[in-house]
């Protein structure tokens, strides 16, 4: 880290765009190891950037406000029903359309729910929020206007670019023989023919988004309301008496996480074209919940790397069957045990800066290194 | 242009020096239950000035502090800032209008540099919301500017600005302290309530926090402090308020307290009759 911040910034520039490019060329390579052996690769990977939408929206509101939300499902479940019915069900919208009308219903809703549930604190607070996201679920399981039990299908669509056999261009694949990497030319993807097939164009979209989410996660976490945000995690006393309008910017962190994961649900539901309420379980919040305290509340890389971990190895491993959900619970109480602030605890930076300070002294033979274990693993 | 001395009174003070009235606290009574945390406690801090409250473990110091900034609502009476009643404001209000305090516990948020803590506090007076801060529109930048120069300003003022980028949490013990006092500075008040700051402090530190006092007063902020050590206290202020079970049982000059029989008793624990 402290190399890459130390290069001129066309460099990083240039560092950032190669990682990019391989973000978006990632299902395009097949690559053997990464590759999912037993599903469609492309397919884990757009689930993959769901996940880390979701994390990313979780991480504004329990890693940075510190507001244990554990019904965020329900925020996903309101984007995904929006759009189901203002595409399909009760409408015929164009899905373009028709997501900005989800993100903002799900920011709606954040509202409602934070305003009378965001004066209790903690533990409470866990708990509304885990009833939220039930009774979303329920009444969508009760309620015949929103499918019931059965469902919407027919989900709106991306549009289509180009021709919808072929699309603007063909992109192949990667073909990897023994020893050879070939293109192989009858496995492409259509550039951009949102199809049932392909998933690669979704997860592009998906990507896409990930990328918008987290650029304005950074402008957003490194201003007055980020700064707001990490004060009244830590002392919500304390920042009230310096001048935070602590339940403003309570309601305005949850009203942010419920506009990502409405995002997330919209997307979700395009992608599958069918939803209905067991898509929405409670699993799926403490799925959420376990990426972003896994990959380190709080440092947006880190709930990033949990998203992939949780989203992406249980299906690495689905050929295990059932014993990958007990080597995923192993996976994860090993990690509690071992890492209990996450995989990439947050303020890495700012101990590798304390690092460099405590070297500075070293080096004048005044102080002895503590850290340096530590940081050397960093 | 942010400067320590920006408070526009405070520019104005050569010509009426310690001037009106800044806080005025009128027969303010307080109970918890059956408790009488604080009995018709009144009085006046005028601009410039360093009062000093002091009082025996119990005596309500802290209590009164909680009520001018807002964390307990009076039972009766009325507390006056710069003319207008403060009561029933929200505490993030109190603090945007120009009353800041530091903590006799030091609370500080452990896990932001010594910077973001203070910037926390510049931002009081800031109102950059989500949009200028997504779009980082001018108004954003402006505010970043001014907030980081203010802040860095003083940390150096508090003489730890070396240690802008080390988080709170692993800062020394004093400088905790410093730093809670250049935040509750960073608010933008005009009136600071310093609660117990030299707690834990020794003798050589307390004489620098002394000077240290005294220059945050030259640079135009009055002062309300809460201390238990009585030659501090008799050092530092202008005029001190006591406070015993709630009660004001004196108020005066240093001079004037130090020789006040009721005051004496309080401290040593003398019956009121005996000591006088």
């Amino acid at each position: 880290m402290k190399k890459l911040s130390a290069l001129p910034k066309p460099a990083k520039i240039l560092i950032w765009f190669l990682i990019a490019l391989f973000a978006y060329a990632l299902p395009l390579l097949e690559l053997p190891i990464l590759s999912t052996p037993d599903s469609d690769f492309a397919s884990v990977l757009f689930t993959v950037s769901i996940y880390c939408l979701v994390a990313l929206g979780l991480n504004i509101v329990v890693g940075y406000a510190g507001l244990l939300d554990l019904g965020y499902v329900g925020f996903y479940a309101i984007g995904a029903y929006t759009v189901a019915i203002l595409t399909s069900f009760h409408g015929s919208w164009p899905l373009l359309l028709a997501i900005p009308v989800a993100v903002v219903v799900a920011m709606i809703s954040g509202v409602i729910l934070g305003a009378p549930t965001l004066r209790v604190r903690g533990d409470y607070l866990a708990i509304v929020t885990l009833g939220f996201g039930e009774i979303i679920r329920l009444v969508a399981v009760n309620t015949e206007w929103l499918g019931g039990n059965k469902g919407i299908n027919n989900i709106g669509r991306p549009p289509n670019l180009g021709d919808e056999k072929t699309g603007l261009f063909e992109v192949p694949h990667l073909f990897w023989g023994d020893g050879t990497v070939l293109l192989d030319n009858k496995d492409t993807t259509k550039f951009l023919i949102f199809g049932y097939s392909d998933a690669v164009p979704y997860y592009w979209m998906g990507l896409t988004a990930v990328v918008l989410v987290l650029l304005a996660d950074i402008l957003i976490k490194n201003s007055r309301v980020g700064r707001a945000w990490e004060a009244t995690r830590e002392d919500e006393d304390a920042a009230e008496l310096m001048g935070v309008p602590t339940f403003k910017f309570k309601l305005l962190a949850f009203s942010t996480g419920a506009f990502v994961g409405g995002l997330a649900g919209a997307l979700f539901a395009s992608r599958q074209s069918f939803i209905n309420p067991q898509s929405f379980l409670l699993l799926f919040s403490i799925l959420y919940l376990a990426a972003v305290v896994v990959g380190g509340q709080g440092n947006r890389w880190g709930v990033l790397l949990g998203a992939f971990l949780v989203a992406y190895l249980p299906e690495r491993f689905r050929g295990f069957e059932d014993f990958r959900v007990l080597a995923f619970g192993l996976a994860l109480v090993l990690l509690a045990t071992l890492r209990p602030e996450g995989l990439l605890p947050p303020r890495r930076t700012v101990r590798a800066k304390q690092l460099e300070h405590e070297l500075d002294e070293l080096e004048e033979g005044a102080e002895p290194d503590h850290d340096g274990e530590e940081t050397a693993r960093a | 242009m942010p400067d320590l001395t920006k408070q526009e009174p405070a520019a104005a003070a050569p010509v009426a020096p310690r001037g009106g009235t800044v806080l005025e606290v009128r027969n303010v009574t307080l109970k918890f239950g059956g408790l009488t945390a604080l009995d018709d406690v009144s009085f006046e801090i005028a601009e410039g000035e360093i009062l000093g409250l002091i009082g025996p473990n119990g005596a309500g110091k802290t209590t009164c502090f909680n009520a001018v900034t807002g964390v307990y609502r009076p039972t009766s009476g009325d507390i006056l800032f710069e003319g207008a009643s403060i009561i029933g404001l929200k505490k993030h209000k109190i603090t945007q209008k120009g009353i800041a305090r530091t903590f006799q516990n030091i609370r500080l948020f452990p896990t932001m540099t010594a910077l973001e803590n203070v910037l926390v506090g510049t931002d009081a007076q800031h109102t950059t919301g989500m949009l200028s801060a997504l779009f980082r529109l001018p108004r954003h930048r402006r505010e970043e500017e001014q907030g980081h120069a203010r802040a860095m300003e003083l940390l150096r003022f508090m003489g730890i600005h070396r240690k802008a980028d080390e988080l709170a949490a692993n800062l020394s013990y004093g400088d905790q302290r410093r730093l809670e006092i250049a935040r509750a500075m960073a608010t933008g008040p005009k009136l600071i309530c310093l609660d117990e700051p030299a707690a834990g402090f020794n003798p050589a530190e307390k004489v620098e926090l002394m000077n240290l006092i005294r220059k945050v007063r030259d640079q135009g902020y009055t002062v309300l402090l809460i201390e238990h050590d009585m030659k501090l206290v008799m050092g530092v202020t202008d005029r001190i308020v006591v406070l015993e079970f709630g009660r004001k049982i004196a108020e005066g000059a240093p001079a004037e307290i130090r020789d006040n029989p009721a005051v004496i008793a309080a401290y040593l624990g003398v019956d009121e009759e005996d000591a006088s």
